[in-house]
Protein backbone atom coordinates (compact mmCIF):
# COMPACT_ATOMS: atom_id res chain seq x y z
CA UNK A 1 0.00 0.00 0.00
CA UNK A 2 1.70 3.54 -0.91
CA UNK A 3 1.57 6.44 1.15
CA UNK A 4 -0.75 8.99 -0.10
CA UNK A 5 -0.68 12.27 0.22
CA UNK A 6 -3.75 14.58 -0.07
CA UNK A 7 -3.31 17.58 -1.14
CA UNK A 8 -6.09 18.30 -3.07
CA UNK A 9 -7.70 22.14 -2.40
CA UNK A 10 -4.65 23.54 -1.21
CA UNK A 11 -2.84 26.09 -2.53
CA UNK A 12 1.41 26.22 -3.05
CA UNK A 13 3.40 25.91 -1.34
CA UNK A 14 1.61 23.54 0.87
CA UNK A 15 1.39 20.22 -1.79
CA UNK A 16 5.06 20.85 -2.14
CA UNK A 17 5.90 20.91 1.73
CA UNK A 18 3.14 17.95 2.21
CA UNK A 19 5.17 15.85 -0.56
CA UNK A 20 8.60 16.77 1.38
CA UNK A 21 7.50 16.02 4.45
CA UNK A 22 6.75 12.24 2.91
CA UNK A 23 9.89 12.10 1.23
CA UNK A 24 11.77 12.46 4.61
CA UNK A 25 9.89 10.28 6.34
CA UNK A 26 10.11 7.28 3.74
CA UNK A 27 13.44 8.20 2.12
CA UNK A 28 12.29 5.53 -0.80
CA UNK A 29 9.34 3.13 -2.38
CA UNK A 30 6.71 4.96 -3.55
CA UNK A 31 4.42 7.69 -2.95
CA UNK A 32 1.27 9.00 -4.38
CA UNK A 33 0.22 12.71 -4.52
CA UNK A 34 -3.68 13.86 -5.16
CA UNK A 35 -3.68 17.48 -6.32
CA UNK A 36 -6.24 19.46 -7.94
CA UNK A 37 -4.42 22.06 -10.14
CA UNK A 38 -2.01 22.26 -12.77
CA UNK A 39 0.39 24.40 -10.75
CA UNK A 40 0.28 22.08 -7.89
CA UNK A 41 1.31 19.29 -10.53
CA UNK A 42 4.25 20.73 -11.88
CA UNK A 43 5.57 22.30 -8.44
CA UNK A 44 5.12 18.34 -6.71
CA UNK A 45 6.96 16.94 -9.73
CA UNK A 46 9.38 19.47 -9.51
CA UNK A 47 9.99 19.55 -6.56
CA UNK A 48 10.65 15.70 -6.38
CA UNK A 49 12.73 15.48 -9.04
CA UNK A 50 15.30 18.16 -7.10
CA UNK A 51 15.24 15.52 -4.10
CA UNK A 52 16.64 12.80 -6.49
CA UNK A 53 12.82 10.87 -6.56
CA UNK A 54 11.62 10.26 -10.38
CA UNK A 55 7.62 10.76 -11.39
CA UNK A 56 6.80 7.15 -12.37
CA UNK A 57 2.87 8.50 -13.49
CA UNK A 58 0.26 11.19 -13.36
CA UNK A 59 -3.10 10.33 -13.98
CA UNK A 60 -6.04 12.66 -14.07
CA UNK A 61 -8.82 11.55 -11.42
CA UNK A 62 -11.56 13.62 -11.30
CA UNK A 63 -11.05 16.92 -10.82
CA UNK A 64 -7.84 16.83 -10.29
CA UNK A 65 -4.42 14.52 -10.98
CA UNK A 66 -2.49 11.18 -9.25
CA UNK A 67 1.13 11.80 -9.24
CA UNK A 68 2.83 8.81 -8.90
CA UNK A 69 6.88 9.34 -7.22
CA UNK A 70 9.30 6.69 -7.11
CA UNK A 71 12.63 7.21 -4.81
CA UNK A 72 14.88 4.79 -4.46
CA UNK B 1 -0.37 22.86 -27.13
CA UNK B 2 1.31 20.22 -25.22
CA UNK B 3 4.59 21.50 -25.90
CA UNK B 4 4.19 25.18 -25.32
CA UNK B 5 2.53 23.90 -21.76
CA UNK B 6 5.93 22.60 -20.68
CA UNK B 7 7.68 25.05 -22.09
CA UNK B 8 6.69 28.01 -19.65
CA UNK B 9 6.79 25.61 -16.53
CA UNK B 10 10.41 25.04 -17.80
CA UNK B 11 13.51 27.02 -16.30
CA UNK B 12 13.41 28.77 -20.39
CA UNK B 13 9.93 29.36 -20.02
CA UNK B 14 10.10 31.27 -16.95
CA UNK B 15 13.10 33.14 -18.01
CA UNK B 16 11.47 34.04 -20.60
CA UNK B 17 8.55 35.49 -19.17
CA UNK B 18 10.55 37.56 -16.73
CA UNK B 19 12.31 39.25 -19.82
CA UNK B 20 9.03 39.77 -21.74
CA UNK B 21 8.15 42.25 -18.48
CA UNK B 22 11.28 43.36 -17.80
CA UNK B 23 11.52 44.68 -21.54
CA UNK B 24 7.69 45.87 -21.66
CA UNK B 25 7.35 47.53 -17.97
CA UNK B 26 9.81 50.15 -18.79
CA UNK B 27 8.46 50.70 -22.21
CA UNK B 28 4.98 51.41 -20.47
CA UNK B 29 7.11 53.99 -18.49
CA UNK B 30 8.26 55.52 -21.88
CA UNK B 31 4.92 55.50 -23.30
CA UNK B 32 3.37 57.56 -20.74
CA UNK B 33 3.48 55.62 -17.17
CA UNK B 34 5.04 57.09 -13.93
CA UNK B 35 8.86 56.63 -13.23
CA UNK B 36 10.01 53.16 -12.28
CA UNK B 37 6.50 52.33 -12.40
CA UNK B 38 5.84 50.82 -16.19
CA UNK B 39 4.06 48.20 -13.58
CA UNK B 40 3.08 48.15 -10.29
CA UNK B 41 0.20 46.14 -9.06
CA UNK B 42 -0.06 47.87 -5.89
CA UNK B 43 0.09 51.51 -7.29
CA UNK B 44 -1.97 50.15 -9.80
CA UNK B 45 -4.87 49.01 -7.89
CA UNK B 46 -4.65 51.76 -5.80
CA UNK B 47 -5.50 54.18 -8.60
CA UNK B 48 -8.62 52.05 -9.46
CA UNK B 49 -9.83 52.66 -5.91
CA UNK B 50 -8.97 56.44 -6.81
CA UNK B 51 -10.64 55.67 -10.23
CA UNK B 52 -14.13 54.74 -8.42
CA UNK B 53 -13.72 56.99 -5.45
CA UNK B 54 -13.02 54.64 -2.77
CA UNK B 55 -9.77 56.98 -2.27
CA UNK B 56 -9.71 60.49 -2.99
CA UNK B 57 -6.25 61.09 -3.06
CA UNK B 58 -6.24 63.68 -6.19
CA UNK B 59 -2.79 62.66 -7.14
CA UNK B 60 -3.41 59.15 -7.67
CA UNK B 61 -7.01 58.39 -9.69
CA UNK B 62 -7.35 56.19 -12.88
CA UNK B 63 -8.85 53.18 -14.22
CA UNK B 64 -5.62 51.16 -14.88
CA UNK B 65 -5.69 48.95 -17.87
CA UNK B 66 -2.84 46.92 -17.11
CA UNK B 67 -4.64 45.17 -13.72
CA UNK B 68 -8.11 44.83 -16.20
CA UNK B 69 -5.56 43.05 -18.48
CA UNK B 70 -3.87 40.78 -16.11
CA UNK B 71 -6.84 39.23 -15.42
CA UNK B 72 -8.74 39.02 -18.56
CA UNK B 73 -5.39 37.90 -20.07
CA UNK B 74 -5.12 34.80 -17.55
CA UNK B 75 -8.37 33.81 -18.49
CA UNK B 76 -8.36 33.98 -21.37
CA UNK B 77 -4.96 31.12 -21.37
CA UNK B 78 -6.65 29.35 -18.45
CA UNK B 79 -9.48 28.70 -20.68
CA UNK B 80 -7.78 28.11 -23.67
CA UNK B 81 -5.31 25.62 -21.76
CA UNK B 82 -8.39 24.20 -19.93
CA UNK B 83 -6.93 25.16 -16.51
CA UNK B 84 -10.17 27.58 -15.40
CA UNK B 85 -11.18 26.03 -12.41
CA UNK B 86 -13.84 28.12 -9.89
CA UNK B 87 -12.58 27.59 -6.15
CA UNK B 88 -13.18 29.05 -2.94
CA UNK B 89 -13.71 28.35 0.65
CA UNK B 90 -10.13 28.73 1.92
CA UNK B 91 -10.12 31.39 4.58
CA UNK B 92 -11.63 34.53 2.34
CA UNK B 93 -11.82 36.71 5.06
CA UNK B 94 -8.37 35.98 6.25
CA UNK B 95 -7.73 36.76 2.75
CA UNK B 96 -9.18 39.37 2.37
CA UNK B 97 -7.77 41.46 5.39
CA UNK B 98 -3.71 40.34 4.22
CA UNK B 99 -4.68 41.83 0.69
CA UNK B 100 -5.50 45.15 2.89
CA UNK B 101 -2.66 45.13 4.82
CA UNK B 102 -0.32 44.06 2.41
CA UNK B 103 -1.57 47.20 0.43
CA UNK B 104 -0.90 49.73 3.32
CA UNK B 105 2.75 47.76 3.46
CA UNK B 106 3.52 48.41 -0.44
CA UNK B 107 1.94 51.92 0.02
CA UNK B 108 4.47 53.03 2.81
CA UNK B 109 7.00 51.66 0.77
CA UNK B 110 5.48 53.35 -2.46
CA UNK B 111 5.48 49.69 -5.00
CA UNK B 112 4.48 45.82 -5.05
CA UNK B 113 7.71 43.56 -5.28
CA UNK B 114 7.49 44.51 -9.32
CA UNK B 115 7.60 47.72 -8.87
CA UNK B 116 10.78 47.16 -6.23
CA UNK B 117 12.28 45.41 -8.89
CA UNK B 118 11.59 48.07 -11.67
CA UNK B 119 12.50 50.79 -9.01
CA UNK B 120 16.28 49.15 -8.81
CA UNK B 121 16.43 48.22 -12.52
CA UNK B 122 15.82 52.09 -12.88
CA UNK B 123 18.46 53.13 -10.38
CA UNK B 124 16.19 54.01 -7.68
CA UNK B 125 19.19 52.56 -4.83
CA UNK B 126 15.75 53.02 -2.08
CA UNK B 127 14.43 49.88 -3.32
CA UNK B 128 17.50 47.88 -1.90
CA UNK B 129 15.80 48.95 1.78
CA UNK B 130 12.99 47.51 -0.19
CA UNK B 131 13.29 44.22 -1.64
CA UNK B 132 15.18 43.39 1.82
CA UNK B 133 12.22 44.25 3.98
CA UNK B 134 10.07 42.10 1.15
CA UNK B 135 12.50 39.35 2.25
CA UNK B 136 12.69 39.59 5.62
CA UNK B 137 8.82 39.14 5.47
CA UNK B 138 8.54 36.24 3.46
CA UNK B 139 11.50 34.70 5.31
CA UNK B 140 9.34 35.38 8.49
CA UNK B 141 6.35 33.55 6.39
CA UNK B 142 8.74 30.81 5.81
CA UNK B 143 8.92 29.65 9.56
CA UNK B 144 4.63 29.55 9.71
CA UNK B 145 4.57 27.65 6.84
CA UNK B 146 7.38 25.21 8.30
CA UNK B 147 5.49 25.30 11.61
CA UNK B 148 2.25 24.27 9.50
CA UNK B 149 0.52 27.39 9.05
CA UNK B 150 -2.41 26.84 6.08
CA UNK B 151 -5.24 28.66 4.91
CA UNK B 152 -7.09 25.64 5.03
CA UNK B 153 -8.80 23.52 1.71
CA UNK B 154 -10.69 25.15 -1.62
CA UNK B 155 -13.71 23.58 -2.78
CA UNK B 156 -14.92 23.75 -6.44
CA UNK B 157 -17.97 25.62 -6.87
CA UNK B 158 -19.83 27.03 -9.34
CA UNK B 159 -18.53 27.93 -12.51
CA UNK B 160 -19.95 31.46 -12.63
CA UNK B 161 -17.85 31.82 -9.00
CA UNK B 162 -14.67 31.98 -10.83
CA UNK B 163 -16.36 34.43 -13.33
CA UNK B 164 -16.78 37.23 -11.04
CA UNK B 165 -13.62 38.91 -10.82
CA UNK B 166 -12.83 38.47 -14.38
CA UNK B 167 -16.13 40.28 -15.05
CA UNK B 168 -15.79 43.11 -12.74
CA UNK B 169 -12.57 43.86 -14.31
CA UNK B 170 -14.81 43.59 -17.42
CA UNK B 171 -17.01 46.27 -16.22
CA UNK B 172 -14.13 48.75 -15.12
CA UNK B 173 -13.49 48.22 -18.96
CA UNK B 174 -16.47 49.24 -19.75
CA UNK B 175 -17.20 52.13 -17.85
CA UNK B 176 -13.69 53.29 -19.05
CA UNK B 177 -15.63 53.27 -22.57
CA UNK B 178 -18.22 55.22 -21.73
CA UNK B 179 -16.92 57.35 -19.49
CA UNK B 180 -13.14 58.36 -21.09
CA UNK B 181 -10.82 60.66 -19.87
CA UNK B 182 -11.76 64.37 -20.80
CA UNK B 183 -8.84 66.52 -21.27
CA UNK B 184 -8.36 69.16 -18.03
CA UNK B 185 -11.14 67.34 -16.27
CA UNK B 186 -11.31 65.66 -13.21
CA UNK B 187 -14.33 63.61 -13.89
CA UNK B 188 -16.04 61.88 -16.28
CA UNK B 189 -19.59 60.32 -15.41
CA UNK B 190 -19.08 58.91 -12.31
CA UNK B 191 -14.65 58.03 -12.98
CA UNK B 192 -12.26 60.08 -11.29
CA UNK B 193 -9.16 61.24 -13.66
CA UNK B 194 -6.05 62.56 -11.79
CA UNK B 195 -4.98 65.99 -13.53
CA UNK B 196 -1.36 65.76 -11.95
CA UNK B 197 0.91 63.24 -9.96
CA UNK B 198 1.51 59.67 -11.13
CA UNK B 199 -2.55 59.17 -11.94
CA UNK B 200 -2.13 61.67 -14.88
CA UNK B 201 0.79 59.78 -16.35
CA UNK B 202 -0.09 56.96 -18.20
CA UNK B 203 0.45 55.06 -21.62
CA UNK B 204 -2.30 55.20 -24.23
CA UNK B 205 -5.25 52.73 -22.96
CA UNK B 206 -5.22 49.96 -25.88
CA UNK B 207 -1.19 49.99 -25.42
CA UNK B 208 -1.78 49.17 -21.79
CA UNK B 209 -4.51 46.82 -22.30
CA UNK B 210 -2.82 44.72 -24.99
CA UNK B 211 0.63 44.94 -22.55
CA UNK B 212 -1.75 43.83 -19.77
CA UNK B 213 -3.55 41.07 -22.05
CA UNK B 214 -0.15 39.95 -22.80
CA UNK B 215 1.48 39.51 -19.66
CA UNK B 216 -1.30 37.90 -17.70
CA UNK B 217 -1.60 35.46 -20.57
CA UNK B 218 2.16 34.47 -20.06
CA UNK B 219 2.84 34.94 -16.14
CA UNK B 220 -0.82 32.67 -16.33
CA UNK B 221 1.32 29.90 -18.25
CA UNK B 222 4.19 30.04 -15.99
CA UNK B 223 2.85 30.97 -12.66
CA UNK B 224 5.28 33.88 -12.44
CA UNK B 225 5.29 34.61 -8.65
CA UNK B 226 7.60 37.45 -7.27
CA UNK B 227 6.68 36.21 -3.77
CA UNK B 228 6.64 32.86 -4.46
CA UNK B 229 10.57 33.16 -6.10
CA UNK B 230 11.89 34.15 -2.71
CA UNK B 231 9.61 31.65 -0.99
CA UNK B 232 10.92 28.58 -2.84
CA UNK B 233 14.43 29.87 -2.49
CA UNK B 234 14.39 30.07 1.19
CA UNK B 235 12.04 26.79 1.69
CA UNK B 236 13.15 24.78 -0.50
CA UNK B 237 16.23 25.79 -2.00
CA UNK B 238 14.21 26.03 -5.40
CA UNK B 239 15.44 28.77 -7.71
CA UNK B 240 12.71 27.91 -10.74
CA UNK B 241 10.78 31.42 -9.99
CA UNK B 242 13.64 32.89 -8.61
CA UNK B 243 15.22 32.75 -11.96
CA UNK B 244 11.77 34.41 -13.57
CA UNK B 245 12.50 37.46 -11.45
CA UNK B 246 15.96 38.10 -12.02
CA UNK B 247 15.57 37.63 -15.33
CA UNK B 248 13.23 40.63 -15.16
CA UNK B 249 15.16 42.66 -13.02
CA UNK B 250 18.27 42.46 -15.49
CA UNK B 251 16.33 43.05 -18.83
CA UNK B 252 14.37 45.80 -17.11
CA UNK B 253 17.80 47.34 -16.05
CA UNK B 254 19.28 46.69 -19.86
CA UNK B 255 16.03 48.08 -20.90
CA UNK B 256 16.16 51.28 -19.04
CA UNK B 257 19.89 51.47 -20.15
CA UNK B 258 18.97 51.64 -23.87
CA UNK B 259 16.00 53.57 -23.63
CA UNK B 260 17.42 56.48 -21.56
CA UNK B 261 15.55 55.88 -18.23
CA UNK B 262 18.45 54.62 -15.79
CA UNK B 263 19.30 57.47 -13.41
CA UNK B 264 21.18 55.78 -10.46
CA UNK B 265 21.19 57.09 -7.11
CA UNK B 266 19.32 57.72 -3.76
CA UNK B 267 17.31 61.56 -3.90
CA UNK B 268 15.20 62.53 -6.13
CA UNK B 269 13.87 59.24 -7.36
CA UNK B 270 10.53 59.10 -8.98
CA UNK B 271 7.61 58.17 -6.33
CA UNK B 272 10.22 57.12 -3.79
CA UNK B 273 11.45 58.78 -0.92
CA UNK B 274 15.03 58.05 1.12
CA UNK B 275 13.53 56.39 4.71
CA UNK B 276 15.43 53.76 4.70
CA UNK B 277 13.82 52.17 8.06
CA UNK B 278 9.97 52.22 6.57
CA UNK B 279 10.86 51.88 3.27
CA UNK B 280 12.21 48.37 4.70
CA UNK B 281 9.50 47.96 7.43
CA UNK B 282 6.73 48.78 4.78
CA UNK B 283 7.69 45.62 2.58
CA UNK B 284 8.59 43.39 5.83
CA UNK B 285 4.26 43.98 5.97
CA UNK B 286 3.52 43.74 2.24
CA UNK B 287 6.18 40.57 2.23
CA UNK B 288 5.03 38.63 5.07
CA UNK B 289 1.06 39.14 3.83
CA UNK B 290 1.99 37.74 0.85
CA UNK B 291 3.80 35.33 1.69
CA UNK B 292 0.22 33.84 4.39
CA UNK B 293 -1.82 34.70 1.08
CA UNK B 294 0.59 32.72 -0.78
CA UNK B 295 1.11 34.67 -3.71
CA UNK B 296 2.41 37.84 -4.68
CA UNK B 297 -0.36 40.42 -5.85
CA UNK B 298 0.40 40.03 -9.71
CA UNK B 299 -0.05 35.88 -8.80
CA UNK B 300 -3.35 37.05 -7.24
CA UNK B 301 -4.46 38.62 -10.15
CA UNK B 302 -3.61 35.62 -12.42
CA UNK B 303 -5.35 32.87 -9.92
CA UNK B 304 -8.39 35.01 -9.80
CA UNK B 305 -8.29 34.93 -13.46
CA UNK B 306 -8.31 31.05 -13.15
CA UNK B 307 -11.05 31.02 -11.45
CA UNK B 308 -9.60 31.27 -7.30
CA UNK B 309 -12.38 32.74 -5.83
CA UNK B 310 -10.14 33.23 -3.09
CA UNK B 311 -7.26 34.84 -4.85
CA UNK B 312 -10.23 36.99 -5.98
CA UNK B 313 -10.94 38.10 -2.23
CA UNK B 314 -7.53 38.99 -1.73
CA UNK B 315 -7.78 41.77 -4.43
CA UNK B 316 -10.43 43.20 -3.38
CA UNK B 317 -9.03 43.42 -0.14
CA UNK B 318 -6.25 45.15 -1.74
CA UNK B 319 -8.49 47.67 -3.22
CA UNK B 320 -10.19 48.16 -0.16
CA UNK B 321 -6.65 48.55 1.69
CA UNK B 322 -5.71 51.20 -0.69
CA UNK B 323 -8.77 53.37 0.32
CA UNK B 324 -8.08 52.98 3.52
CA UNK B 325 -4.03 53.88 2.90
CA UNK B 326 -5.45 56.86 1.34
CA UNK B 327 -8.18 58.04 3.67
CA UNK B 328 -6.42 57.78 6.65
CA UNK B 329 -3.01 59.44 5.26
CA UNK B 330 -1.21 56.21 5.80
CA UNK B 331 0.40 55.85 2.24
CA UNK B 332 3.94 57.42 1.89
CA UNK B 333 4.63 60.39 -0.24
CA UNK B 334 8.20 62.01 -1.97
CA UNK B 335 8.76 63.83 1.09
CA UNK B 336 8.12 60.65 3.80
CA UNK B 337 6.49 58.26 5.53
CA UNK B 338 2.31 59.39 6.11
CA UNK B 339 1.04 60.92 9.18
CA UNK B 340 -0.34 57.46 10.33
CA UNK B 341 2.10 55.07 7.95
CA UNK B 342 4.02 54.14 10.87
CA UNK B 343 1.10 52.94 13.43
CA UNK B 344 -0.34 51.08 10.24
CA UNK B 345 2.67 49.09 9.57
CA UNK B 346 2.94 48.39 13.15
CA UNK B 347 -0.81 47.07 13.24
CA UNK B 348 -0.34 45.13 10.09
CA UNK B 349 2.08 43.48 11.74
CA UNK B 350 0.38 42.58 14.81
CA UNK B 351 -2.17 41.33 12.57
CA UNK B 352 -0.30 39.30 10.41
CA UNK B 353 1.55 37.70 13.38
CA UNK B 354 -2.08 36.90 14.69
CA UNK B 355 -2.77 35.05 11.68
CA UNK B 356 0.48 33.20 11.19
CA UNK B 357 0.79 32.18 15.06
CA UNK B 358 -3.32 31.48 15.13
CA UNK B 359 -3.81 29.50 11.88
CA UNK B 360 -1.58 26.35 12.35
CA UNK B 361 -3.96 23.44 12.82
CA UNK B 362 -2.93 20.38 10.38
CA UNK B 363 -5.75 19.94 7.62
Amino acid sequence: MNTIVDARGLSCPQPVLMTMDEIKKASQGEIEILVDTDTSKENVSRAAESKGWGVKGVREEGEGYRITIVGS
Amino acid sequence: MGQLKNFFASRWGIIGVGAFIGVLAPLLQKWGNPGNMGICVACFERDIAGAVGLQRAAVVQYMRPEIIGFVLGSLIAALLFKEFRARTGSAPIVRFVLGAFAMIGALVFLGCPWRALLRLAGGDGNALFGIAGLIFGIWIGTLFLKSGYNLGRSEKTHTSVGWLLPLTMLGFLVLMLIFPQINGEPKSGILFYSLKGPGAMHAPLLISLLVGLAVGFVAQRSRFCTMGAFRDLILFRQTHLFWGILSLAVVAFITNLIVGQFHPGFVNQPVANTMEVWNFLGMVLAGLAFALAGGCPGRQLFLAGEGDGDAAVFVLGMIVGAGFAHNFALASSPTGVGPHGIAATIIGLLVCLFIGFTMRKRV
